[in-house]
């Protein structure tokens, strides 16, 4: 089921009695294909959850429109869009077994929709054995790990065939190595079953990992949509830049001079755009390479060791941050530990922006 | 490690010392006085032992209206009391607006003097040569007949006496049960909601059973607190709760030791044990049906 919104925005009232309202969710239209999985992303406060809830119906829009495939669901209540919702901390009954959990939201359909005892059944151990609990059914969730939590909160959540599954932060609850497992175990869930599948993270490893399509949000607004790699390689603005990557990329001042990049007073590479007094230069960590007589001249700080890769950490003065990393597969490592480092740029790492307004600025290297 | 245990019953002593003779000895005192026969604590003496001073009360028609009287009371204000403190949590737990207003509304019983409160209800419910009570003129205002709930027939006194002992043990539930009520964690009725559960069974499926441990609690201290029941009874019939007939078993025992027919501290001392043994079972018992419901 594709899900459309359209023009969607909501505003809370603001709790003190100075300023307007809070704008949580800005204006956003955008389309979600069928079956695929989609990743919200941004910082805490960005309005990706309140973004969940209005799909999922807990909260109304102040403005916009909501569709389900060709239904407006706009002013459906929560249980009558068919959205199956995993919470952050998986809100499984406490006082219930893990199959009375899953067997919940089937014994609230009434009439037709009520399946017969056995049919529930048949269904919610389905359900169970897609996210392999099938084992675990007569347990308490606290007789469950983190992980297993998880698993039966996306079987609930599963066991009345959403037309959209929506999970919230589905990872955040985890230890890291649970995490990665998990992850991949949501992917391969989503692709067994072909639902359309929406969730929410802060994390850019965990959304560019496993997403479909990522959508990248900050203050209420989309700032990006597009594919995990495309969203990396070419960000719209600073913003998108930063939040995707780790390490995060590296921020200069710049200034475009004659048809010449110069970070400081380093040219750093020939470039085809206008000349401008000011711009932020961002390259990403793997956008540097060693060079003896590379443009870029770095004082080298420290060499981190982490196995494939080295990260070389040193400064600039005209790096906005205090240090740059640079991760240098480790056989091109020099065996150096002070004095200066020269690099040259990989163009297509290179992204210059807008001093003022953070837009990017396109540009090629000649 | 030694000296550690020895420190810590250091620390302990004053609490233990105080306990054993303020409490424990008292207590010990009373089992032995049970089995004295006319036991005379001016003398320290007594004539022999034995089972005699139970039999006595267990026959004595005051110790058995007392029985009657508590375990009526028992049986009625705390299912009722309970349950309406678990409604009006619900409403309070509901609404937005004035919920202060009311929670303290409801509150204010808690902090109210028993016997001003046991005042405000002679004004209800007493006849006096004046008048007739205010509940009295409202059943003759809808064409009833008036009748003496303070003096009258026994199941009047045993209405005031139900009506005022939910009254008085209400703001307290309601208090506990508000803060259980709000403690249930919003995701599991934003859950529910989403899966579409209706609102009679969000409150039978998930409400109620995450509230249940503090619905025993109340349960099993409302039995334990009713069985006590003696203050609010001579709050609205006065001291002479035998000639009113509505003598409580707490009161039967105050009155063995202290009043008109006292200086019997022998009857006393068997009245409260068998006090004793019936809360020990209802609690028990309470206790074993509490945990077989809220294991989670």
């Amino acid at each position: 089921m594709k899900v459309v919104l359209d023009h969607l925005t909501k505003k809370f009232p603001n709790r003190s009695k100075k300023g307007g309202d809070v704008i949580a969710v800005n204006d956003f239209t955008f389309e979600i294909p069928d079956g695929k999985l989609i990743g919200l992303l941004g910082p805490s406060g960005c309005g990706k959850s309140t973004t969940l809830n209005l799909i999922c119906g807990l909260e109304t829009p102040t403005e916009g429109r909501i569709f389900f495939g060709e239904d407006d669901v706009t002013h459906l209540p929560p249980e009558n869009r068919g959205v199956g919702l995993v919470f952050q901390n998986y809100a499984l009954y406490p006082h219930m077994t893990v199959l009375q959990n899953i067997l919940f939201p089937l014994q609230n359909l009434k009439g037709e929709a009520r399946p017969s005892k056995e049919e529930m059944r048949r269904r919610a151990e389905e359900a169970a054995r897609l996210v392999q609990i099938d084992m675990l059914l007569d347990r308490r969730p606290s007789e469950l790990s983190g992980g297993q939590q998880q698993r039966v909160a996306i079987a609930r959540a599963l066991v009345k065939t959403p037309r959209v599954l929506l999970l919230d932060e589905p990872l955040s609850n985890l230890d890291a190595r649970l995490r990665l497992q998990t992850r991949e175990e949501i992917r391969r869930i989503q692709r067994e079953t072909g639902v359309t599948t929406i969730f929410v993270t802060h994390d850019q490893e965990e959304a560019m990992s496993i997403s479909d399509l990522i959508i990248v949000m900050k203050d209420g607004f989309v700032h990006q949509i597009g594919k995990p790699q495309t969203v990396y390689d070419e960000p719209r603005n600073l913003f998108v830049a930063t939040f995707l990557g780790t390490p995060q990329i590296n921020l200069f001042e710049g200034r475009v001079e004659n048809g010449r990049l110069y970070i400081g007073q380093d040219a750093v590479m020939k470039v085809d755009c206008a000349d401008r007094e000011k711009l932020t230069v961002g390259i990403r960590p793997e956008g540097f390479v060693l060079q003896e007589d590379g443009p870029l001249c770095c004082a080298l700080q420290a060499v981190e060791v982490m196995g494939r890769d080295h990260s070389v950490v040193s400064t600039h003065p005209a790096a906005i941050s205090t240090t740059i990393r640079s991760i240098i597969p480790s056989e091109e490592t020099p065996q150096m530990k002070s004095g200066s480092v020269r690099f040259r740029l990989k163009p297509f790492k290179t992204y210059l922006f807008d001093a003022g307004t953070g837009e990017r600025i396109p540009f090629s290297a000649v | 490690m030694q000296k550690k245990n020895w420190k810590a019953w250091l620390y302990l002593l004053p609490a233990i010392a105080f306990l054993s003779v303020f409490m424990v000895y008292p207590l010990i005192d009373v089992f032995v006085y049970s089995f004295e026969e006319g036991y005379n604590s001016a003398s320290q003496t007594f004539w022999g032992t034995g089972l005699y001073n139970y039999s006595y009360v267990l026959h004595d028609p005051y110790f058995l209206q007392a029985v009657k009287n508590t375990f009526i009371l028992v049986i009625i204000t705390v299912p009722v009391s309970t349950g309406l403190a678990l409604l009006i949590s619900l409403g309070l737990n509901s609404i937005r607006r004035l919920r202060d207003f009311f929670q303290t509304v409801f509150f204010l019983p808690y902090v109210t003097n028993t016997l001003a409160v046991g005042m405000v209800f002679m004004i209800l419910f007493k006849k006096t040569p004046y008048s007739d009570g205010l509940i009295n003129l409202l059943i003759r205002f809808f064409g009833g007949q008036s009748v003496d709930f303070i003096d009258g027939p026994y199941w009047a006194k045993l209405l005031v006496m139900c009506i005022y002992t939910v009254w008085v043990v209400m703001p307290f539930k309601i208090l506990i049960l508000t803060s259980a009520l709000a403690s249930v964690p919003q995701d599991y009725y934003n859950a529910a909601r989403v899966d579409g559960t209706p609102p009679l069974r969000i409150f039978t499926r998930i409400t109620l059973p995450m509230i249940a441990p503090m619905v025993f609690y109340l349960v099993i201290t409302g039995f334990i607190g009713a069985f006590k029941a003696y203050s609010d009874e001579v709050a609205i019939f006065g001291t002479n709760l035998n000639a009113a007939g509505m003598n409580t078993i707490v009161g039967y025992v105050y009155d063995m030791l202290y009043g008109d027919s006292g200086g019997y501290p022998s009857y006393a001392s068997a009245a409260a044990l068998i006090l004793f043994a019936i809360v020990l079972t209802i609690t028990v018992i309470n206790l074993m049906i509490s945990r077989k419901s809220t294991q989670f």
